[in-house]
Parts: structure tokens; C-alpha cells; sequence
């Protein structure tokens, strides 16, 4: 298990330097000059060599790559002579746009991206189990073909429709949810709750569509498996077998797929955050993107990976904690 | 006195099809050991479902069954559930995927004891696991009794699902194809355990099977099926030496022997 464990973070963390290394040369090499960018109109040449020398770009491709992974490890100090500054690991460089630590600006937004991907996990979750359950008993009934209509409608709507739609309807015509307004949560705490109830259902739609698919699809699987026919050949109540020998097979893979969905969004929901004006990690990469702040754009990239990769080995080690066959270093 | 009784069981799928058990009928004396024969698509594993209540989705029966002097045929689906497991016990065909890959065999066991008595605490139904393995010749039970099905080879599988059959000691085992599963040096180690079983604890048997061999082995008596019909019905030994019916002869001739002459399999012709 141990061994497992070391392999799969040693395999983990080879990914997130390849993907290190293919954002920075995607950004850093195939982009406009930044220090034209920040340099503005009013330019000269020299102007722009100092910036390009202030943000280490006057330096060999591989010099600056090392010198990022210098700064995300153990940081780095920008400029020279008297106006060095010091950035502190994980340094992730300065924004050229509003010269803050990158860092600092991902984790003052990370707490909101991570309050609408918990939300909208709990509501898809929820909904994908039980519209997935209710459409496995009722196979083929009213109740089956109704749900199986209104996942079809959920998984094609787009996201940003869907979201401009819900806000038209539930905050400029009927008026139930107040304008959005950013307000912390010890200051009003209805407020607060009321902004994310329309981005929560927003996302959660279109995962709690297929959830309810693939939740529908596995308990009549399973349903249909042998070990249900000795469940029932033994006696057991009809709950009992639902409970122990359905649910529990049908339902694992779900959770660990949520798992995978959920890591997914703590890197950003970009398009819900910026129609719904939430300030988070998608927003933030949504806004940087237009505005070509390339440190930004990097960090949030490398952000969204680093969960993915996470995620997926969290989904691992969850898996072989729940379903004993994929257990590992047990003998046979 | 016979301990279950078969009349006129019909099962169909649909009202338009063709049954696919028409009307059979046979009976189980207790203690005794009855085999039932057929190609596959004879409505053999059908018969067992339906004396057990447990038809897949879509299919009915009619018919009478009584066990016991219940009519199983008549009673709610709650009091059924009281004879399944209990006084009736099933062995499947195929172990592996008979036993719940996400239980260790002594919950399935445990579970398959505690739902028939009340008042039994998880370590006592532990217990009872434990012996049910130790009786089907498992070694180490105590040990084992806490691994999961995959851990198992398929032998010992197939003797799990026994131990759950005869933990709750069940007047009437129905053991579906429970060798063909199986690897051919496994497949008499798991007959000669089902006539220990039946010996031991005087429970009556059912085997079905499409493998004659098998049948001579175990079986007192023996129902030859086909296309969901009664063929032929006598005891063991009649029907291997002296069978009335040419399907059943044809059946048996289809077996290969060892000293036999002929160069090929013989074939039962194809109506399948």
C-alpha cells in the first residue's frame, strides 16, 4: 500500500511539472511581449528592456523556467540592486496588470470558487442519486421517461444560457432572489447565501443530468446482477437488498466520479463566476484571459491541474478503500 | 409423504408466447435426491425459479407447488419469504458472481442466518459462518470467514455458497447447475460434498443439471426435461439402464465414454 501511495505521488508530481512546463512555453514563449504590454504608449525601447529585465525576460527560456520553478519551491526576488522584491514560496510572479503576488490573489479568491463547487456537488449530487433511483424503479414508466426528458434538456443547455436565463427569470422578472451583491458572509448571511443559489443550481444541472443517467444505468445493472438473485434466494427483505447489494455496487463509482467532478471545478467555474459577477478562480482566469496577464493565466492553469491531479488520486485511494477487489497489496 | 410436490407448473413469458415450462409436474420425498436433466432452454433453471418465487421481471407461473403441505404457490410474498434461504436453500451456477464482491463471505453467510432467526447478534451469526464453512471442509475458517469472494478460488467459492445454503439447515437444497462453473477435479470434490450435506443433515436435493454424469452420482431420482415438457421421470438406475423414451436415450448417448468406438461426439440433433 505504501509502495502505491509513493508510486502514484511520484507519478503525480511528474504530471504537474509537464504541465508546468507546457503552460510556461505556451505563455512565456508563443505570447505577445508582455513588457510591450505594460509598458503602454507612451515607450521606448529602453523603457522596455529595464521591464523586461525587472520580470527576468531578458533571461534564456530555460533560465526563466527554472527560475519559475525556483519561485513555486522556494521563492524568488525580482529586480535588482536596491528595488529587489521579494516574492515567497509557492511563488507564482507578480501580475503584470495590477503588480500583486499572484498567490495572494488565488487564495483570496479560492474560498468562493470552493463555496459554489461545494454547493453545486451537495445539489448534483443529491439530485443525480435520487432522479437516478427514481428512474431505476419506475424503468420505463411515466416517472422514467420524465426524468430521462429533463436530463436530455439539462446535459444540452449551455451553461452561460442557462445562467443568463435563470437570472432573467428568478431576479429581473419575478424578483425572488435579490440583485447579486458581494457581501461576506458574517455581514448578511441571507444575502450571502441568496447570491449562490442561482450558481449553484446552474451547475449543478448539467452534472446532476448525467448523474441521474449514470446512476439510473448502474442500479439496473445491478439489479440485474447474480449476487441480487442470492440476496433475494437467501430471504432478505426487499430494503435489504436494495440497501446492501444494490445500492452499495450501483452507488460507488458515482462517488468517486464526484470526486473527480468536484476537483475539477475548485479549479474555476469560468463561465457561471463571471455571468453571476462571483469573484473566484474562474472569474479571475476569465478576466486575466481578456486582459493577457500571463503570470495569472499560468497560475490558474497550474491551479486547475494541481486539483485534477489531486483529485484523481484521492479517487484512488478512495476506491480501494471502498471496493476490496481493487485493494491493494492483498494476496489472493 | 412427499416433501415438495410439482403440479402442472407452467412458466411463460408474456401471454402470447410459448411456455417455457409447460405444465410439469414431479415430486421430492424428504431426504431424497432428485435430478433434473435437459439441454439448455429445457426450462430446467425456470423450474427452480419458479418453486422459489423468484421469476425475472415478465414471467408468470401457474401451477401448484407444495412443500411441506403449503401451498409455496399461495402465499404472500412476505410468508415466501420466510421459506427462501430457510427451509429452501438455492446454489447458482456461477459462484463468483453469485457472492457480492463487496462483503466478506462470512457477512454474506452471517446475513443469510440472521434473516431468518430473531435476535441473533452479529458474533453469534459470526460463529454460526464459521461452522457452516468448517461443515463444507473449508480450512481455516476462522481466518477466512473474513475474506472477501475474490480471495477465493472457485471451488471454494462454490463451497461458500453451499455454507450459506446449509447455515439456516434447510429441508430442501435446489443446487442449479452448481458444477458447471467449475474446473473438472473441482466438480467432484463439490458433489461428493452435496451428498455429504444431504447425508449429514438429512436435507432433500435438487440438483439441476445437463450433465448426466453428475446426475448418476447424486440423484435417486431423475426428471428428464425438454423444450419445457416432461419427458421421462424414473429412478436413477432405471433411466441410465433401461430408459423408455428415445430423447432420453439419445440424451445418454450423446455422453462420451471412454471405451466407446465411435470416432465423434454424437449430437443431439439441432432443434437449439
Amino acid at each position: 500500500m505504501t509502495r502505491y501511495v509513493v508510486h502514484r505521488v511520484a507519478g503525480m508530481l511528474l504530471v504537474l511539472f509537464l504541465v508546468c512546463l507546457f503552460t510556461y512555453i505556451i505563455f512565456f514563449v508563443l505570447s505577445p511581449d508582455p513588457a510591450v504590454q505594460i509598458c503602454g504608449k507612451n515607450c521606448t525601447p529602453d523603457r522596455i528592456d529595464q521591464i523586461r529585465a525587472n520580470l527576468g525576460l531578458d533571461q534564456p527560456f530555460l533560465t526563466q523556467f527554472l527560475q519559475f520553478l525556483q519561485g513555486l519551491f522556494v521563492g524568488r526576488d525580482y529586480g535588482s540592486g536596491a528595488s529587489v522584491v521579494h516574492c515567497p514560496a509557492p511563488c507564482l510572479g507578480y501580475s503584470f496588470q495590477t503588480s500583486q503576488i499572484v498567490t495572494d490573489m488565488i487564495m483570496q479568491r479560492l474560498p468562493v470558487t470552493a463555496v459554489v463547487a461545494i454547493g453545486a456537488a451537495v445539489l448534483w449530487l443529491l439530485a443525480g442519486v435520487i432522479g437516478g433511483l427514481i428512474s431505476a424503479v419506475r424503468e420505463g414508466k411515466f416517472a422514467d421517461r420524465f426524468i430521462a426528458g429533463l436530463t436530455l434538456g439539462g446535459m444540452s443547455i449551455p451553461n452561460y444560457v442557462l445562467a443568463l436565463a435563470l437570472q432573467y427569470v428568478f431576479v429581473v422578472k419575478l424578483q425572488w432572489l435579490p440583485f447579486p451583491q458581494a457581501v461576506p458572509f458574517a455581514d448578511d448571511p441571507a444575502q450571502w447565501f441568496l447570491n449562490f443559489i442561482l450558481p449553484w443550481t446552474v451547475l449543478a444541472i448539467g452534472y446532476a443530468s448525467s448523474y441521474t443517467r449514470l446512476t439510473r444505468a448502474n442500479v439496473l445493472d445491478t439489479l440485474g446482477e447474480n449476487f441480487v438473485r442470492t440476496a433475494k434466494a437467501k430471504g432478505l427483505r426487499p430494503d435489504l437488498v436494495w440497501r446492501r447489494h444494490a445500492l452499495r455496487p450501483a452507488l460507488t463509482p458515482i462517488v468517486t466520479i464526484a470526486g473527480m467532478d468536484f476537483a475539477g471545478l475548485l479549479g474555476g467555474a469560468l463561465i457561471t463566476e463571471t455571468v453571476f459577477g462571483i469573484n473566484g478562480v474562474g472569474k479571475l482566469a476569465a478576466d486575466s484571459i481578456t486582459k493577457n496577464d500571463q503570470p495569472v493565466i499560468m497560475a490558474v492553469t497550474l491551479l486547475a491541474a494541481f486539483f485534477v491531479v489531486v483529485g484523481n488520486m484521492a479517487v484512488d485511494l478512495l476506491y480501494s478503500a471502498i471496493d476490496p477487489r481493487v485493494r491493494v497489496g492483498m494476496g489472493t | 409423504m412427499s416433501l415438495l410436490s410439482v403440479r402442472d407448473l407452467t412458466v411463460r413469458f408474456g401471454s402470447s408466447a410459448p411456455p417455457v415450462v409447460d405444465g410439469i409436474g414431479f415430486s421430492v420425498p424428504a431426504g431424497g435426491a432428485l435430478g433434473i436433466v435437459g439441454e439448455s432452454g429445457s426450462g430446467k433453471s425456470m423450474t427452480s425459479l419458479a418453486i422459489m418465487g423468484l421469476l425475472p421481471p415478465g414471467a408468470s407461473r401457474t401451477g401448484t407447488v407444495f412443500f411441506d403441505g403449503q401451498e409455496l404457490t399461495a402465499l404472500s410474498e412476505r410468508k415466501m419469504r420466510e421459506v427462501r434461504g430457510n427451509r429452501i436453500a438455492m446454489v447458482f451456477q456461477d459462484p463468483l458472481s453469485s457472492l457480492n464482491p463487496y462483503y466478506t463471505v462470512g457477512t454474506q453467510i452471517a446475513e443469510a442466518y440472521r434473516s431468518h432467526r430473531s435476535g441473533v447478534g452479529r458474533r453469534a451469526a459470526r460463529q454460526v459462518a464459521i461452522e457452516a464453512m468448517e461443515r463444507v471442509h473449508i480450512k481455516e475458517a476462522g481466518r477466512r470467514v473474513d475474506d472477501y469472494p475474490h480471495q477465493f478460488s472457485g471451488g471454494m467459492r462454490q463451497r461458500v455458497m453451499i455454507a450459506m445454503a446449509l447455515s439456516t439447515e434447510p429441508e430442501l437444497i435446489i443446487a442449479d447447475e452448481p458444477t458447471t462453473a467449475l474446473d473438472v477435479t473441482v466438480q467432484a470434490q463439490i458433489l461428493d460434498l452435496l451428498a455429504e450435506v444431504r447425508r449429514d443433515t438429512g436435507a432433500a436435493l435438487i440438483l439441476i443439471t445437463h450433465d448426466l454424469a453428475v446426475v448418476s452420482e447424486v440423484a435417486d431420482n431423475v426428471v428428464v426435461m425438454r423444450h419445457g415438457n416432461v419427458v421421462e421421470t424414473g429412478s436413477t438406475e432405471q433411466i441410465f439402464s433401461d430408459p423408455r423414451e428415445a430423447y432420453t436415450q439419445a440424451l445418454l448417448d450423446a455422453v462420451p465414454r471412454i471405451d466407446d468406438e465411435i470416432a465423434s461426439l454424437r449430437s443431439l440433433g439441432g432443434d437449439l
